[in-house]
């Protein structure tokens, strides 16, 4: 019995030192380091990063490994410590056309300024176990060429012609040639470059102070920049399906990846002693634009949408389904009809959230049981009544009480 | 809770004030759901976090602090809250319901009356009455502000049509002032009485749903009900195993697997204090205090 118990305190007391202790599994396996985690478990820690909305890896790191690798409760514990840290300032947007640039893909155009660049991708893997990785490592062939942090496959702007043909625009892995990280400056979003001709609605651009759902509760309508806080710490499943609904019609929107880029981008604050934005560091994000179906008015030529999906580290699968999600719940703005789940602002928005969800779905395990008894005294009640009548009516069923 | 040292009662002062607005709010309105910017609590939402906030809000030194689950001290999530406030606050606490200050609760009204100066505060995990017949908000919020409660009526009619009765037995729907339907949180409707005329200040909070309300003292809480079907607290017509009390609720145990129960006082400390008075258990009925093995049965006590 684990309530109506004495004892209660100490069972609990217990079952954290098992915790900990199936936790650190057998002792005879070197215990894991949080170097290790945020260095070979990169994408779990960017994921932790992203929703625990904290740009810290070791923290992310620490949080998975006490969390036994559970994300979801890796993401809490992230979350639960970023509550508590004090605010200095808000930092200017960031400017991710001036990326760092380490993975650069569109799958609307062929080239484009900048080229294509794979970077460290799963895509184009045969998803064939390698039992290589099994044993103890060998060599350190997997290490980038004498410290390069990024693999760069095409050539535009490192001194070629922009002409050259570059060899990933094929896509094709036989193609890859670790060369140096990119270092070009020009790397124009796709956006951008359809939007100097008026093809894409343009970028909202506003200098209202953004929202803060961990600030001020969400309240509807929502407006778009909450909308993507909310997503941008969304739980990646169920913005995965929500996007995927809309692939297959439930709130259709003819989504192309205009662009999906991943690299460093520096974050600066406006400080009003010296009167500039200064320097706080630099930020690994993924960004995903969408350019969506088209709409036009009788007053209004047809240009194509925005759908904006931002994760931080490389998340590509969290940034493309935000980006879904985004463009779908855009529809009120857009004057489409909302019939889809992902369109409809406040089912999204107040089930995004996978540690609000957990707990709610979780908490199922604490005792109910003042609750059940008198759901278990009710229908006992009911049960005799319905006895009673049954038997006075001959299998009449229940009586018609307030006919 | 090793590393960082935390403010008093975990939350920062800012945060506090900014609940306390809500709570002043929540007060001056009776029973009306005030938003509020629910934190991250370092224990799960569902876990009684909005119920943690307003308790760390409103706590000060001299506080004792008693903190129930099911109207018990000893479950797991009364347990881990009281540790908790231990731990931030340094409070005293205590399971005695006259002694304390503040009585931060889940599912359960304390059977001993409230008295003036006392604050109950209890965990709401859906604070909107009105959610199971409408999920939006938007709407909801519309229909409390027009007092557009017919829905609920409606809903209390079919379970009479249906069942013969209304078929709630918990988080009964009460309205708070002649003004606000308001949710009860999921205690019994045995308990609903109790919120009536109460001379403690009742507070709710919902962490996840970032919602706090209230029912100041001697506030009219009327739970809903028709002129023909009068509204009816539902107890289990037995007496508790330990103490015998006749008028408490009661919490059922299986005792084994051939049918056999008992039936024991859901208010620990209700129950304890009766038997520190000398009302035993029934004659029929060998206890251990359920202190170890959980609670034998007592034949006289199955129904």
């Amino acid at each position: 019995m684990y309530v109506a118990v004495k004892g209660g305190e100490r069972a609990i007391e217990n079952a954290h030192a098992l915790l900990a202790a199936v936790r650190r599994g057998n002792p005879w396996v070197p215990e894991l380091g949080i170097d290790q985690i945020s260095e070979q478990l990169t994408l779990a820690v960017d994921r932790v990063m992203s929703e625990g909305s904290l740009y810290d890896r070791e923290l992310a790191a620490l949080a998975i490994k006490q969390a036994r690798g559970d994300l979801i409760e890796a993401i809490f514990l992230v979350r639960a410590y970023r509550t508590t840290l004090r605010r200095f300032g808000t930092a200017a947007p960031l400017d991710t056309a001036a990326m760092d640039i380490r993975r650069r893909i569109s799958a609307t155009f062929k080239d484009l300024p900048g080229g294509q660049v794979l970077g460290p991708t799963f895509d184009y893997t045969y998803r064939l176990l390698d039992h290589g990785l099994a044993g103890p490592a060998t060599q350190v062939s997997a290490s980038l060429p004498e410290g390069q942090k990024s693999i760069r496959i095409d050539g535009p702007g490192r001194g070629d012609s922009p002409s050259t043909p570059s060899p990933c625009r094929e896509g094709l892995p036989d193609a890859l040639s670790p060369l140096a990280p990119c270092e070009i400056a020009a790397f124009p979003r796709v956006t951008d470059l359809l939007a100097n001709d008026d093809l894409i609605e343009p970028s909202p651009i506003s200098e209202a102070q953004a929202g803060d759902l961990t600030r001020e509760p969400l309240s509807f309508p929502a407006g778009r920049d909450v909308r993507l806080q909310n997503l941008a710490r969304g739980d990646e499943g169920f913005l995965l399906a929500l996007g995927y609904s809309t692939q297959r019609g439930y709130g259709r929107t003819h989504p192309f990846a205009g662009e999906i880029r991943f690299g460093e981008v520096e974050v600066e604050m406006f400080a009003e002693e010296v009167g500039f934005a200064i320097p706080l560091g630099r930020v690994a994000v993924t960004e995903c634009q969408s350019i969506n179906q088209f709409r036009g008015t009788a007053t209004q030529a047809p240009r194509f949408t925005r759908g904006y999906g931002l994760a931080f580290g490389q998340c590509e699968r969290k940034a493309i389904a935000m980006a879904l999600v985004d463009r779908a719940l855009r529809a009120h703005d857009l004057g489409e009809e909302i019939k889809a789940p992902a369109q409809d602002e406040e089912f999204v928005l107040s089930h995004s959230d996978n540690v609000q969800a957990t707990g709610f779905v979780e908490h199922l395990k604490l005792p109910h049981y003042v609750d059940f008894q008198s759901e278990l005294g009710l229908v006992r009640r009911l049960r005799e009544s319905f006895a009673a009548s049954s038997g006075r009516e001959r299998g009449v069923g229940i009586a018609e009480v307030a006919e | 809770m090793n590393g960082p040292a935390y403010n008093f009662a975990y939350l920062d002062e800012q945060t506090k004030r900014m609940i306390r607005r809500a709570i002043l709010k929540a007060i001056a309105i009776p029973g009306y759901q005030v938003p509020f910017a629910s934190r991250e609590m370092p224990m799960p939402y569902g876990w009684g976090t909005g119920g943690v906030q307003v308790t760390a809000s409103i706590l000060g030194p001299d506080d004792i602090l008693k903190v129930i689950d099911q109207g018990s001290d000893d479950t797991i999530n009364a347990v881990s809250i009281r540790k908790f406030f231990v731990k931030t606050a340094g409070v005293r606490t205590t399971t005695t319901t006259v002694e304390a200050t503040v009585i931060q609760t889940r599912h359960r009204i304390p059977e001993t009356a409230l008295h003036e100066g006392q604050i109950l505060v209890f965990q709401v995990p859906i604070p909107e009455p009105l959610r199971f017949l409408e999920p939006r908000e938007t709407e909801t919020r519309r229909m409390h502000a027009l007092q557009e409660y017919g829905l609920m009526h409606v809903k209390l009619y079919e379970d009479i049509s249906r069942h013969g009765e209304i078929a709630t037995s918990y988080a009964y729907p009460v309205k708070v002032d002649g003004r606000y339907v308001m949710d009860p949180s999921p205690t019994p409707k045995f308990d609903n009485p109790k919120m009536n005329d109460c001379p403690a200040l009742q507070l709710f909070g919902a962490g996840r749903e970032k919602r706090i309300y209230a029912i100041p003292p001697y506030t009219q809480v009327v739970s809903l009900d028709f002129e023909d079907h009068p509204f009816a607290p539902y107890r289990f017509d037995g007496t508790c195993a330990l103490c015998s009390a006749t008028d408490s609720y009661l919490d059922e145990v299986i005792t084994d697997d051939r049918g056999s129960r008992m039936f024991v006082c859901s208010d620990t400390d209700h129950c304890a204090t009766r038997r520190t008075h000398g009302h035993g258990a029934s004659s029929l009925c060998p206890q251990d205090e359920g202190e170890k093995n959980g609670l034998r049965a007592g034949p006289g006590a199955a129904p």
